[in-house]
């Protein structure tokens, strides 16, 4: 009986972690950018590094449930270690992202444990607060970060030595895509595997989960710890690739922003992530070149109607799309992304 | 030493009035609303409109102040919010910010991104010397008709019948809705007359807060600490929080100004942490 169980599960999880066409054919595309897009690669990359910033919040609010409004703490950290790196003259780039991926997952392995007590309130706020007060060094310790003028002076080396960064932005792009790609992988691997569902059983039911022997504080504290490295990796990207950083990469839109492009692309799935940088980055490109000061209001707009309309509903269109994409037509994820917008 | 203490009694009764509308959308119905704040901003701008543009005096702005933020409050929790209250606590902060983004970007293409500055009557600048203590007119004003809605407050909570009917709901909704009140109703009020509130205190801050479209932004987190640390079962809790945190914020910002607001975030992270009921409740 229980081998049998332990047997069904094997099998559902082998299914589920193999590759569909419609997943081969997105990560194509996306490669494919870079050779047909040229001149749109600045905006790529940042779309690669809000992608995999939305990915590392989606591992924490979509698989295990924590809400949090303030993952840009890890970002940020990961920026300022990344930055100041480079500054001080270790200019590996590769050197840089170890370093912000530990230091931020140092930090969130500390301020997990803050995290596994209390309401959602509570979670919300404690998250908040823990970005704030990073905030609030970054800005006071401005021998350090450069504080409100921002951390100048960021020169890199090349990529293992061999790719040197360009203007154009073209070796900047295929450094951070490389990177998401293999983080999404990792990613992908650890939630299909028995680990990622007993974060999902929690998600669903933390009592329950308990009771069935799931260590669910272990669990949390885990993978808070892996999303905080994520992110941090996201913002050494950014450093990185734009060689400056300054307090806004610890503001509290940034912390907003990424939950609303999660929110867009659809919260427990891994392109959630991914899908909704790309809407979003292009709803920002179009919307502030119509109105420049004023498309926050329109991004606003957005959310409300989202949730009106009803988050769950439009992301289990898409996933069922998505599903039918994978399994049978292999439509491109460019179809499916006018799908869903046109659903909003 | 006594004039900073003054100061953030100022301060945190303004808090107070500015958020104790929150305590109540949070404590009646679970509604995490991070948009009060542009309710409060909404009354900082009747007043400093009518002000600037139409020389309106100071003290008669003030009930339009409550009057506009309370019919919106009203109109959105009608329209909007009302559907929201059964969601997730991530769909009602996701609502909500989406609402703050429209209101800061709003104000913004209506008034522009500058400070208001709203000019005070002359009988409330400047500043007295009561027994060796320098008290500021306009902050001694903001102390008094803060004390005075903190009391009409408090009783209109404990003595009337509207307010024995808003404590039950406040504990338990359902059975409250079980002995015939009407919830809903009551919800609909309060959160206008919360809102209202809020907008009274924006009208009443705009001289010490500033105001600017990112207003709800930057208090925010003050409105949110207010009601986490106190608790939202009374009006007390908050009321404790409030005065505590003013006071908190004015004499960091005066002796250890390098450190700046960390202390204040800290502390609210401390005390959840320890406390994730808030400072001033039972647990329960």
């Amino acid at each position: 009986m229980s081998t049998n169980v332990a047997d069904y599960v094997r099998t559902t999880l082998v299914r589920r972690g193999r590759w569909g066409i419609g997943e081969i054919v997105f990560w194509l595309i996306a490669a494919a950018t870079l050779y047909f897009l040229p001149e749109r690669h600045l905006i790529l990359n940042e779309i690669a590094i809000i992608g995999l910033f939305a990915l590392s919040l989606d591992l924490i609010l979509g698989y295990a449930g924590i809400v949090s409004l303030g993952h840009a703490a890890f970002f940020g950290l990961g920026a300022y270690t990344a930055g100041i790196l480079a500054r001080d003259g270790i200019a590996d780039p590769l050197l840089g992202l170890g370093a912000a991926a530990i230091a931020a997952a140092i930090l969130g392995f500390v301020t997990s444990f803050l995290v596994l007590r209390g309401s959602d309130l509570t979670k919300l706020m404690v998250t908040l607060g823990v970005a704030l007060v990073l905030g609030e060094i970054a800005n006071q310790a401005s021998w350090l970060t450069g504080g409100a003028d921002g951390l100048q002076g960021i020169t890199m080396g090349p990529i293992l030595g061999l790719f040197e960064f360009d203007i154009f932005g073209t070796t900047a792009y295929a450094y951070s895509l490389t990177v998401t790609f293999l983080l999404f992988i990792v990613a992908r691997r650890i939630v299909v595997s028995p680990y990622g569902l007993s974060l999902r059983s929690i998600r669903d039911n933390p009592l329950k989960a308990r009771a069935v022997g799931i260590p669910v504080n272990h669990r949390l504290v885990a993978v808070y710890t892996l999303a905080a490295a994520y992110a941090g990796v996201a913002g050494a990207l950014l450093a990185q690739t734009t060689q400056f950083v300054s307090l806004d990469v610890l503001a509290f839109h940034r912390s907003a922003d990424v939950m609303l492009v999660l929110v867009i692309g659809g919260v427990g799935y891994l392109y959630g992530g991914l899908i909704g940088a790309i809407v979003f980055k292009v709803l920002q490109d179009v919307i502030s070149a119509w109105t420049p000061q004023y498309w926050q209001f329109w991004i606003g707009l957005i959310l409300v109607i989202i949730v009106l309309v009803g988050r769950e509903r439009l992301t289990e269109r898409v996933r069922v799309l998505w599903k039918g994409a994978a399994g049978r037509t292999a439509k491109s994820p460019e179809t499916l992304q006018k799908t869903s917008a046109r659903e909003v | 030493m006594l004039t900073i203490l003054f100061d953030g009694i100022a301060y945190g009764m303004l808090l107070f009035v500015l958020a104790c509308g929150l305590a109540v959308t949070l404590g009646l119905m679970n509604f995490v609303n991070l948009a009060h704040g542009a309710f409060a901003m909404a009354g900082g701008y009747v007043t400093a409109v009518l002000m600037n543009r139409i020389g309106v005096p100071f003290l008669a702005t003030l009930p339009l102040a409550f009057i506009v933020p309370a019919i919106l409050g009203l109109v959105l929790e009608r329209t909007l919010y009302k559907r929201l209250y059964t969601r997730s606590h991530l769909d009602q902060v996701l609502f909500s910010i989406g609402l703050v983004f429209m209101a800061v970007a709003a104000v913004d293409y209506s008034f522009g991104s500058q400070q208001q500055l709203i000019q005070l009557p002359t009988w409330l600048q400047g500043r007295i010397d009561i027994l060796g203590v320098q008290v500021g007119l306009y902050r001694s004003f903001i102390i008094v008709i803060c004390g005075a809605l903190v009391v009409a407050l408090q009783l209109i909570l404990t003595k009337t019948r509207f307010g024995s009917r808003l404590r039950a709901a406040v504990d338990d909704p359902r059975v409250a809705r079980g002995l015939g009140i009407n919830v809903s109703l009551i919800f609909a009020t309060t959160f206008a007359f919360g809102s209202g509130l809020a907008g009274l205190g924006g009208a009443l801050g705009a001289e010490i807060l500033g105001l600017d479209p990112t207003f709800p932004l930057k208090f925010m987190i003050y409105f949110l600490i207010v009601v986490t640390v106190g608790g939202t079962t009374s009006i007390t809790g908050p009321f404790l929080a409030s005065l505590l945190l003013g006071i908190a914020d004015v004499a960091g910002k005066y002796y250890v100004p390098s450190v700046g607001a960390f202390v204040i975030y800290t502390l609210m992270i401390v005390v959840l942490v320890l406390r994730p009921q808030g400072l001033f409740e039972r647990a329960r």
